[in-house]
């Protein structure tokens, strides 16, 4: 049951199949049964309780708010919900409990959807492996599938799991263990699209502007995105429609007037042109991704749609361009974080100046640390020119790229979303944070420099047994259509369902749901 | 209260965009919308060669302002919290005013429009494009560590203001002058910092915070401390004639800067600020001096654009929710250089008149209405104006819309003496009582202190009897062919009736009784 879509497990609770206290209480029990994953920084457990029972009434009245009612899910921690403690995974919000709830959080809320919790990520969403938590790493779900379990050398699966993806790690591993239908991620260089891929969920990057973000506590303003994670295409269109439109609170919102609200019914993949950047062909790709982008491409061609390769030749320079930026606006961004009005207050208080400095240095990692002094630096007035201004510049170059391509008659671009599939969490802290989202960003992070809605489709297993994915770029508020294709693909692709090794109760489950 | 040390700290660091000018003096009132930043300095016309002849001759002051307008207008500039004084700390503190992470600014159309209707009273051009940055300091009243602003594009620019002041040898001379308007641009105000030296505690209180303002950036065009004085003083009426800003600057507030200005001759080859506590300027220090605000563009606000009318604003965007300066333009007021050319020509009265009228708030509606209501000319009205009226609440220490005595009565009493019922003298008297007494008539007043004229001829004979008959000699110089003395026997029979005679008869019977 817990394996569902939200569009079948929605029918379910419509039709009486399911009580959706009974869904919650079960999500809850999952929650429980997963802890050592770490996909959880808060579990609201009454409020999700509580919720439910409201919904279960709506829905034996007949009269649910909508698709979302009595739906489990869960927000990253870096998206602000109104009265539960909103953490950004650091030191320095630990005990911060907002006043008000981000739009969408609220938008998901009005549409009677169940929160069952608050997710792991990367300090400040700084980071591509869910790896620098203050609450510690988060663990993928797949470490524990049959399908990784069966190929594995090791005996103990606590000693070769391997990592979630980042920076929304807890939200991708919420929605793959199964206890969230869907959850919030927010994407910056991929943060979505990245976990999404490494734990084999249909993750959403919406075009910029499409859904606000007040109440997400940002990284760089202008690349955030809230990003949506489930378990199907069509899903994925469901949230989307309830998100999307313009909201007062963010100026940077425009009226989705143009954006259709769900999937069309018919679809001809004749009337698609694909195209296949030829930059993206990045050393260190994994034969395995590569063979699965050949695979799709091919996919493509025999059902006739057409398929070119194009070029997008500043795509390179994006990862030098996006640090520089994202830097800038971390340096900006944090100066809030003084200790004075809310979060972590340290107890040097010999001088103004002592308070800020400990407040902040016993409060931000490393990681966040070093990117605000990186930004801080590139902001003063004599480097400003070279380094602010020429990444701005490069973004232009970048948007430019896409612009061009798109306008030669592409509808989307087929990319790898990951280098390969998920790596060893012990593998991975070998390199640092810095290096590893250089690495690992390279093929989401374009998309946010040039503001275009990016969804990543779970495509096959690797030989390890873990999932490994393909991105679909669309062009700007395009979305539904570029959901469309990949709702396609998805149909195509047969991706199958996570088993875990140890746990036949979710296997029968499964077997009862489909 | 003048400018306390957090307030001058708080100056310091919008002093330092300041480059031009090497010696830089401040003011900053606290409770009021209107807060200044004065650069002063010297500029240098001739070759360095000369200049060690002799330095200080060769030298010419310059005064640029920098001048930080409170916008009038219900919410804040980026927030819906309601601007609000002399409220409880923290009462009007909106979740972006404390900025609580997760929140963004959406910009307030009034304030926009504040900014764009001051940038047409002040002739600059308006840009339909203008951009919001990012100004970085730590600062605890300043929650989130920066402001926003707008540093690169500012929302109008290149202006300029005609102002007047009394110069000259007697200082009564209306000289005119013009001050170039570099730019204005719309920024955020900081909450305020209250230090308790005793429990060494500084409180924060947010209220002001987020307080939309408009930084006037005038050229160093003035050349002391007169000419500053006055353009603050005219900026300010046109403020408050616009009714963008209160502009509620005490007139303490400006000798005081007057003051400032004008002792601030010695050129200093630094940075200064001024302390109002030991009132002495202050260097700045050098760490300040160097800020870097590391300026960035705020991300989270879209291009400012204004439009010219509603041909021009595109498809899609609602024409309810934009600014178009037309419309603007059609509510703009009269002004009150305008104003002033209007009352010299319009009622003959004195230049220097016409500037206590507009000066005053409410003073040319007041006078205006008196107008309307009387016979009496409008250059003797605005003498009873000038010194009755404005004697009075000056003496008092009221504002005009305290006067007791409305237009209407004034113009009553200006009936009363024009008809000759009363004399001039006994009409002020009358004015005082007035004053005393606004509840009463002034034909009540006028009885009950009985000061209508003596014109009963019997009565009139009498005194002018008596009076001539105490005065021998100066009768003698009459009848000898001065007959200028003779009003010096009116001004007798005047103290003998209280000022009631009826001057007309007076003069005849007295003529006749020394012919």
């Amino acid at each position: 049951m817990l394996s569902l879509s939200i569009g079948e497990v929605s029918a379910a609770l419509r039709k009486g199949r399911l009580s959706a206290t009974e869904l919650c209480r079960r999500c809850l029990n999952r929650i429980r049964k997963t802890r050592h994953l770490n996909a959880y920084i808060t579990v609201t457990e009454d409020l999700a309780m509580k919720q439910a029972q409201e919904a279960e009434l709506r829905l034996t009245r007949g009269k649910p708010l909508g698709p979302l009612d009595g739906i489990p899910f869960s927000v990253k921690d870096n998206f602000c919900t109104e009265n539960i403690e909103t953490t950004c995974a650091s030191h320095m919000l630990r005990g911060y409990f907002p006043p008000f709830s981000a739009t969408v959080v609220q938008k998901l809320l009005d549409q009677g959807a169940v929160l069952v919790g608050k997710t792991n990520l990367d300090e400040f969403a700084m980071g591509s492996g869910s790896t620098d938590s203050v609450f510690g790493p988060v663990r993928n779900p797949w470490s524990y599938s049959v399908s990784y379990r069966e190929q594995s050398r090791e005996q103990d699966p606590d000693s070769d799991w391997v990592i979630a993806g980042g920076s929304s790690g807890g939200s991708a591993a919420a929605v793959a263990s199964l206890s969230s239908f869907m959850a919030l991620g927010s994407d910056t260089g991929g943060s979505t699209r990245n976990p999404g891929s490494l734990c084999g969920l249909v993750a959403l990057k919406p075009t910029y502007g499409l859904l606000s973000r007040h109440g997400l506590i940002p990284l760089v303003n202008s690349m955030d995105v809230p990003g949506i994670m489930t378990r199907t295409v069509h899903d994925a269109a469901t949230v989307l429609d309830v998100l999307q439109g313009r909201d007062e609170k963010d100026s940077t919102t425009v009226e989705s007037a143009y954006s259709p609200s769900s999937l069309p019914e018919e679809f001809d993949v004749r009337d698609i042109c694909v195209g296949v950047p030829k930059e993206y062909h990045a050393p260190g790709m994994s034969a395995e991704t590569l063979a699965q982008w050949g695979r799709v491409v091919a996919l493509f061609e025999r059902a006739g749609a057409r398929v070119k390769e194009v070029s997008l030749p500043h795509t390179q320079h994006s990862i030098v361009c996006y640090h520089v930026l994202c830097c800038c606006e971390v340096a900006s961004n944090m100066a809030r974080f003084d200790g004075l009005q809310y979060g972590h207050r340290s107890k040097v208080d010999s001088s103004t100046e002592a308070l800020y400095a400990t407040t902040r240095h016993e409060g931000f990692n490393s990681v966040v640390r070093s990117r605000i002094l990186a930004g801080n630096y590139f902001l003063l007035k004599q480097n400003y020119d070279r380094y602010f201004v020429k990444a701005q510049q490069i973004r232009r170059l970048i948007t430019e790229d896409f612009r061009r391509v798109f306008q030669s008659g592409v509808d989307v671009l087929l990319t790898p979303t990951t280098l390969s599939d998920a790596a060893r969490y012990s593998d991975f802290i070998q390199e640092d944070n810095r290096t590893r989202s250089a690495q690992e960003d390279i093929f989401t992070q374009p998309v946010n420099v040039a503001g275009l809605p990016a969804v990543t489709v779970p495509t096959a297993l690797s030989s390890r047994g873990l999932p490994i994915s393909l991105q679909l770029i669309g062009q700007s508020f395009q979305d539904m259509k570029l959901l469309t294709v990949a709702n396609w693909m998805e149909q195509q692709l047969d991706f199958p369902i996570i088993r875990f090794h140890d746990d036949t109760d979710q296997e029968r489950e499964c077997k009862l749901g489909s | 209260m003048a400018a306390s040390s957090s307030g001058s700290s708080t100056l310091k660091r919008t002093l330092c965009t300041f480059i031009r000018y090497r010696s830089v003096r401040c003011v900053r009132q606290c409770n009021a919308s209107i807060r200044t930043v004065c650069t002063s300095g010297s500029t240098s016309q001739l070759q360095p060669k000369i200049q060690s002849k002799g330095v200080s001759s060769q030298l010419r002051g310059v005064v640029g302002l920098e001048i930080h307008a409170q916008i009038h207008a219900t919410s804040k500039l980026f927030a819906c919290s309601r601007v609000a004084f002399c409220s409880p700390p923290n009462s009007s503190v909106a979740f972006l005013d404390a900025s609580l992470p997760g929140t963004l600014p959406v910009l307030n159309r009034r304030c926009v429009e504040a900014a764009v209707i001051t940038g047409l009273a002040l002739n600059c051009t308006i840009n339909r494009k203008s951009l919001f940055d990012r100004k970085h300091y730590f600062y605890a009243d300043m929650p989130a560590g920066y402001q926003i602003t707008q540093q690169r594009l500012p929302i109008a620019v290149n202006g300029s203001l005609i102002y007047s002041y009394f110069g000259g040898r007697k200082r009564n001379q209306v000289l005119s002058r013009c001050v170039r308007i570099k730019q204005i641009q719309l920024e955020q105000d900081s909450g305020k910092s209250l230090h308790d030296d005793q429990r060494s505690q500084t409180l924060i209180d947010l209220n002001r915070a987020g307080v939309g303002l408009m930084e006037l950036v005038m050229e160093a065009d003035m050349s002391c401390g007169d000419e500053a004085a006055a353009a603050v003083r005219e900026l300010q009426l046109i403020l408050q004639t616009l009714g963008t800003c209160q502009g509620n600057m005490s007139d303490y507030e400006i000798q005081r800067q007057k003051k400032v200005l004008e002792n601030g001759g010695i050129i200093v080859n630094e940075t200064r600020a001024f302390d109002s506590k030991s009132g002495t300027t202050i260097p700045m220090r050098d760490k300040e001096g160097l800020q870097d605000y590391r300026f960035m563009p705020e991300p989270n606000l879209p291009p400012l654009f204004v439009y010219e009318d509603e041909a021009s604003v595109p498809a899609g965007v609602n024409p309810t929710q934009v600014v178009m300066i037309d419309r603007l333009k059609a509510e703009l007021p009269e002004l009150p250089g305008v104003r002033r050319a209007r009352m010299v020509d319009q009622y003959k009265i004195l230049p220097e008149h016409s500037f206590t009228l507009v000066n005053e708030d409410g003073l040319t509606e007041y006078f205006e209405r008196v107008v309307r209501n009387t016979k009496a000319e409008p250059r003797k009205v605005i003498g009873w104006v000038m010194k009755e009226l404005l004697g009075n609440l000056n003496q008092q220490s009221l504002k005009l819309a305290q006067s007791p005595v409305s237009p209407e009565a004034l113009a009553d009493l200006l009936n009363v003496l024009e008809s000759g019922h009363i004399s001039s003298s006994a009409a002020k008297v009358v004015f005082q009582e007035m004053w005393k007494a606004p509840e009463k008539a002034v034909e009540q007043l006028v009885k009950e202190l009985d000061l209508g004229l003596v014109s009963d001829r019997e009565k009139l004979l009498k005194i002018c009897q008596k009076v001539v008959d105490t005065h021998p000699e100066q009768v003698h110089v009459i009848r000898a062919g001065n007959k200028k003395v003779l009003n010096k026997l009116m001004g007798a029979v005047q103290t003998e009736t209280k000022g009631r005679a009826d001057p007309v008869q007076v003069r005849a019977i007295l003529e006749e009784m020394t012919s």
